[in-house]
């Protein structure tokens, strides 16, 4: 236990902030608030992530971290009430004018369960392409190949193609999820929980996917699980009661977390 | 054995009786239809038009009226069922218009098919002249339909599970694209039962047609096809008397030797039809639940 001189002497909330000058910020939020109804579900989240890191989101239940997550491609778009400046590469996403579902091609996602269409596995990855007018049967089967490659699945379903996506194992599925999220050439990666329904040696796998994928990608993951958080990320956001309490790299954050609160979350002491 | 597993006990084997008399009740009531009327159906019967007077009628004309009637009656009301239950099941918000909606198709589907019938008689019949004929009946069995169809598609719709639409969602695809490319295909083995399913209950109707398609069955001419010629097959304007119709009316008023195996056949000819709409509407949902998945 920590003597209560060193608990007063730890701040309330620590964000890092990256040097402008040497870091390339993708994504940024700004006096974001987020409600259900009349409730007040996230607050005091000023945070900035840069490109190509991984960046975890971690928190009890409830602590608002999903929710901050669907904000980010305006998934809340009917669900929640989101106040506050949301900046992609600069410009305000989070306003009427400016086009959703272009906001959600160039930051994808990626759900908890896989949810495959039920569809076969190459029309699972070319669908939003097809719907985009794409049908250059070349093209379609050249961004088969390399997101598939990407998602790292390509060589267990190469051969079958044409067989439905809803046929595949949790673990395959999800990374056929995540090419299909790729195969519309995004540039920031929402994962929520990506690897909850999934076993171990999937997990794993996906992981690895995953820290293949940051050298092209900027990715953002929501995470139950700290080890997971800890192995994977950079950067990680500790939120609880709707609030970021701590962002921090992700060694500082496990090794010596500045707030009293995170230090409890991660040691296991919460509550 | 204790008091706990005793109660348990008799309360299973009270449950147990009760669905055991379901199952007897069907089993009789087919069991003697089939057995009554199967040995009254031949090649001669289900294809020779009905006779009034003299026996050796058939049943031709009254089983592709039935059919005809049921393939209209389908093709008018499943794109408005498939519109009415995409937008409940999409965009309704949670109001008292949707509420509204929501309760005019359950009355809808709980009147009298001889209300809908009368209705359709009034409506179609006598306001708009189009006299007793297959279209008058094929409206009124949309009129008919329309309730239990929409629910039923519906119902399927809402089966699907939301990753699927935020799926569509998140890659940037409108919540039009989503419903009509994504949901809409994932529920189709449901749909397809409830069409089936459906379609057992239009093909059965009797009430709802007596009044609106007509109680007797013109002779067809089967070799013109031509929909505008008043005696072909195809004609929506001329009357159409149905299977179902046709077992009502000659047992209320027919005067033929034969109507008592006239009557069984028929009946045993109907009971059959449905049961194959009820069973085909399970195997044929499954099978295009397993193509799709491709998991058997």
């Amino acid at each position: 236990m920590q003597n209560t001189t060193e608990l007063n002497n730890k701040p309330k909330r620590f964000i890092y902030d990256f040097n402008p000058e040497e870091t390339d910020i993708t994504m940024q939020t700004k006096d974001l608030e987020i409600y259900y109804g009349k409730t007040l579900a996230m607050h005091n989240a000023d945070l900035k992530f840069q490109k190509n890191t991984i960046t975890a989101l971690i928190g009890p239940s409830g602590s608002g971290k999903s929710t901050f997550l669907r904000a980010l491609n305006r998934m809340n778009d009917g669900v929640a009430t989101v106040k506050g400046e949301i900046l992609y590469q600069g410009v305000n996403i989070n306003q009427p004018k400016i086009d959703v579902y272009e906001v959600r091609r160039r930051i994808g996602m990626v759900f908890q369960r896989p949810n495959p269409f039920a569809k076969s596995i190459y029309d699972n990855v070319t669908f939003a392409l097809q719907r985009r007018g794409i049908h250059d049967k070349k093209t379609l089967d050249r961004v088969v190949e390399t997101t598939l490659k990407q998602a790292a699945v390509w060589d267990q379903v190469k051969d079958s193609l044409n067989k439905s996506a809803l046929s595949l194992s949790g673990g395959q599925a999800q990374r056929v999820c995540i090419a299909r999220a790729l195969a519309v050439r995004p540039d920031v990666l929402l994962l929520d929980e990506p690897a909850s329904a999934l076993d171990p040696v999937s997990t794993q796998q996906l992981e690895a996917t995953l820290r293949e994928l940051k050298k092209d990608y900027t990715i953002i993951i929501v995470t139950h699980n700290m080890q997971q958080a800890a192995r994977l990320s950079d950067y990680t956001v500790f939120f609880n009661m709707g609030e970021a309490i701590e962002y921090n790299k992700t060694r500082k954050v496990f090794t010596r977390p500045k707030v009293q609160m995170t230090d409890d979350y991660v040691s296991g002491n919460f509550g | 054995m204790n008091r706990t597993q005793k109660q348990s006990r008799f309360a299973i084997a009270c449950l147990k009786a009760v669905a055991g008399f379901v199952v007897v009740i069907l089993a009789f009531l087919i069991g003697y239809i089939f057995i009554t009327g199967l040995p009254n159906i031949s090649w001669h019967f289900l294809t020779s038009p009905a006779k009034a007077f003299n026996a050796g009628g058939g049943i031709g004309i009254q089983l592709f009226n039935s059919f005809y009637l049921l393939v209209l009656a389908m093709l008018i009301s499943l794109p408005i069922a498939l519109g009415a239950a995409i937008y409940l099941n999409v965009y309704a918000k949670d109001n008292w218009f949707t509420s509204m909606i929501k309760t005019s198709i359950e009355i809808l589907s709980s009147l009298p098919s001889v209300v809908v019938g009368l209705f359709g008689f009034l409506l179609f019949v006598v306001q708009f002249n189009y006299g007793f004929s297959i279209i008058s009946g094929a409206l009124t069995l949309t009129i008919f339909n329309l309730p239990l169809l929409t629910r039923n598609i519906e119902d399927s719709l809402s089966n699907v599970p939301d990753d699927q639409r935020q799926g569509g969602l998140g890659l940037g695809l409108s919540k039009y694209e989503t419903i009509i490319h994504i949901v809409v295909p994932a529920s189709l083995p449901g749909i397809i039962s409830g069409i089936i399913l459906c379609s057992g209950r239009v093909f059965g109707e009797a009430a709802a047609l007596i009044y609106t398609a007509g109680q007797s069955a013109p002779a067809l001419n089967f070799a013109d096809w031509n929909p505008f010629n008043i005696d072909s097959p195809l004609s929506p304007l001329r009357p159409a008397e149905t299977l179902a119709v046709h077992i009502w009316k000659i047992n209320s008023e027919g005067i033929m030797p034969d109507l008592t195996q006239v009557s069984s056949g028929s009946a045993a000819v109907l009971v059959l039809a449905i049961l194959i709409f009820n069973l085909s509407a399970r195997f044929i949902g499954r099978k295009v639940f397993e193509r799709m998945t491709s998991v058997k």
